[in-house]
């Protein structure tokens, strides 16, 4: 059953009315991987997902399963199974029969398709409860079975709209562990919505960041995460310090930012023209209590806030022209020279932690 | 320390005590809550059928009625071919009214429900289907007359178009007026509870059923109508309760020439024969009690109350 399809997206827009929920979005999906569109609500991940499934008409663009264009196919014709938010079992119906489902439309006989759906829910270790009905199971229960409907079509790909926001923690972290097996068994290409960064970086091999109807970025996660974007995806995904500013000029290959309160920066990328804003971005957890090794590459703040985290401390300071400055510093390093929240401390980073993001619109 | 001396075994009784008292009045406040519509229930429905079971068993003549207990009253009800008939004409216009505006009002919920997109349209289609109710029943049944009769609309209207000769006779006075005008009257009884229901059906397991292959045809009949059955089961037991005890449609629609069981103890009372009325209504309150209870079996209606 390991048939796995890419998934072409061209040029993609979804209009509702006047407002635009997706802004010609392009992405290729490569066939087998595991894709995670990520980003807040409202930001188009779950209309894209409603195009590729077909639940949502295309206002322009295409979209291409491996090697049709099915922009214009019903949904049960274009190769892909959609797991639903609320998992949209029928209520009316044991687990037999709700697995059972697309083979009764397509007309299978009783025998043969109750004999599939017994093994599609074996497959899931549901097969205990095949004669109960949905309202009577589990949450992590329902998404099993959910997952066995979707998969006795089998699929080029499967898609799934936030299929962990319904489970409690315990259940999110072993659910995605078996999404990711089954993935990996299957072979076939996972389609997978959340706002989650967490569940992203754990689960998928491409993450599409969305914002506002556009692709922010997409990439595998550790790019995401270690070198975001945009300022969009670096404040998104959450490790990074995000400062911005308007570029004075380069030195050494590094690009030299004024920021509004007077300070200026260094970072590492892309180099501007002088004059021009740009936005950069300092991970949290490379930030040094202590001198800089060169006046750009760090400054004084005042401490606002600190947490304890157990192997970290999180420390926020106000300054370098933002107000909420994140440093996540070792226990050990915190507790030698211990802080108090109202003091002045030197923050200090690498050239190389310091990046430079893109806008989108440049 | 001391808030534990201060615990002594009398403040802790009276705290007991008092506590006590509390939940007594609490327990007061909830019977005074359910007080009237058990004093409404009680001396106008329970009292009132204990009273027509009991008036059943009693003797009569002419003129007045004698405490007893006979079993006279059903024997000439039950036994009288008559009343066998009419059970069973009331029980014809039951089943045709039921099928009438089971359809229609399934038909109607349907589109009220899946195809008026925004619910403000909703709302003000929905208050649309009641606004017949706006007249009294009577009215609305008599304004059938000049519609059906034989120099009516209709005829009139048909005769004029040159597509009949005459004026069709059966349009008012007869069984088909009874139903008409009982289908005008109890359709909305049956778009209210499956529209209700409808509205409750989640739109991702339409999706859902779409995305396993299913057609339009196919949701239909394997999502939507087994999930509209409690709405189904409601509707039909207000319709058929409506039908199986009215007598004013049939009276005047049939003109007099149909009859059913509720009409039949009409005239039984306007000979003074309340005895043999009040086994009539026992027998007719047992059927209709059976019917429900059957509907009930068949459709478990708990979620939607």
């Amino acid at each position: 059953m390991s048939k796995a399809a890419e998934i072409d997206i061209v040029s993609v827009t979804k209009n509702y009315g006047t407002t635009t929920a997706v802004h010609a979005i392009s992405l290729k999906i490569p066939a087998g991987s595991y894709c995670c569109f990520l980003g807040p609500s409202g930001c188009g991940k779950t209309s894209t997902l409603r195009m590729i499934a077909g639940h949502e008409s295309i206002s322009s663009g295409d979209v291409r399963l491996g090697n049709v264009v099915v922009t214009d196919l019903p949904p049960a014709k274009r190769g892909t199974a959609m797991m639903f938010q609320s998992y949209a079992l029928l209520p009316h119906l044991d687990l037999i029969d709700n697995v059972a489902f697309s083979l009764k439309m397509k007309g299978v006989d009783k025998e043969e398709r109750r004999a599939k759906a017994l093994e599609m829910l074996t497959l899931m270790q549901m097969e205990g409860y095949a004669t109960r009905r949905p309202a009577q199971l589990s949450g992590g229960q329902q998404q099993r079975v959910a997952l066995a409907r979707a998969l006795i079509t089998d699929p080029e790909a499967l898609l799934l709209d936030e299929p962990l926001s319904a489970l409690d923690p315990f259940l999110k972290i072993r659910m995605r562990a078996e999404l990711k097996k089954l993935q990996q068994n299957l072979g076939i290409t996972f389609v997978h919505v959340t706002h989650s960064q967490e569940e992203a970086m754990a689960l998928a091999d491409l993450i599409v960041v969305m914002n506002d109807g556009r692709i922010e970025q997409a990439a595998p996660p550790r790019i995401v995460f270690e070198s975001p974007a945009t300022a969009f995806v670096a404040r998104f995904m959450g490790d990074h310090n995000v400062i911005s500013g308007k570029v004075s000029g380069h030195d050494n290959g590094l690009l030299k930012l004024d920021v509004a309160d007077g300070g200026s920066f260094a970072a590492t990328g892309e180099l501007r023209q002088p004059g021009e804003g740009a936005d950069i971005a300092i991970r949290t957890d490379h930030v040094r209590i202590g001198e800089a090794s060169q006046p750009d590459l760090g400054f004084t703040g005042l401490v606002s806030n600190i947490e304890y985290r157990g192997s970290t401390v999180k420390l926020t300071a106000a300054g370098a022209g933002t107000e909420d400055f994140t440093a996540i510093v070792r226990d050990r390093d915190f507790f030698a020279t211990p802080i108090k929240v109202g003091d002045a401390v030197p923050f200090a980073w690498d050239a190389g932690d310091a990046i430079v993001l893109g806008r989108l619109d440049s | 320390m001391t808030v534990a001396v201060d615990q002594s075994p009398a403040a802790s009784i009276r705290l007991k005590a008092g506590r006590r008292g509390r939940r007594l009045d609490s327990n007061i406040v909830s019977y005074l809550e359910a007080l009237p519509l058990t004093l409404i229930l009680g001396a106008f429905l329970l009292l009132p059928i204990l009273m027509i079971a009991v008036v059943s068993f009693w003797d009569y003549d002419f003129a007045s009625m004698y405490p007893d207990f006979l079993t006279m009253n059903y024997v000439e009800t039950l036994g009288s071919w008559v009343t066998w008939k009419t059970y069973l004409n009331t029980l014809k216009f039951a089943l045709l009214v039921w099928m009438i505006t089971l359809i229609a009002g399934f038909w109607v919920a349907y589109f009220l429900a899946f195809h008026i997109r925004s619910s403000a349209m909703q709302m003000v289609l929905f208050l649309v289907c009641t606004v017949p109710f706006l007249t009294s029943n009577i009215i609305r049944m008599i304004s059938w007359i000049p519609v059906l009769g034989r120099n009516g609309l209709v005829n009139s209207t048909l005769i004029e178009m040159g597509l009949i000769p005459a004026p069709i006779e059966w349009l008012l006075y007869s069984d088909f007026a009874v139903v008409l005008a009982m289908v005008h009257l109890y359709t909305l009884f049956m778009v209210t509870p499956i529209f209700n229901t409808l509205m409750r059906i989640d739109r991702s397991l339409v999706e859902a059923a779409r995305d396993a292959g299913a057609s339009g045809w196919q949701v239909l009949t394997n999502v939507i109508l087994p999930l509209a059955k409690p709405g189904m089961a409601i509707g039909t037991i207000f319709v058929v309760t409506l039908v199986m005890a009215d007598f004013s449609t049939v009276q005047v629609m049939s003109g007099g020439q149909s009859a059913s069981v509720a009409l039949m103890m009409k005239n039984q009372m306007s000979l003074l024969q309340y005895p043999a009325a009040a086994a009539n209504a026992v027998v007719l309150l047992a059927l209709v009690l059976l019917m429900v209870a059957g509907i009930l079996r068949v459709v478990d209606i708990r979620k939607e109350l």
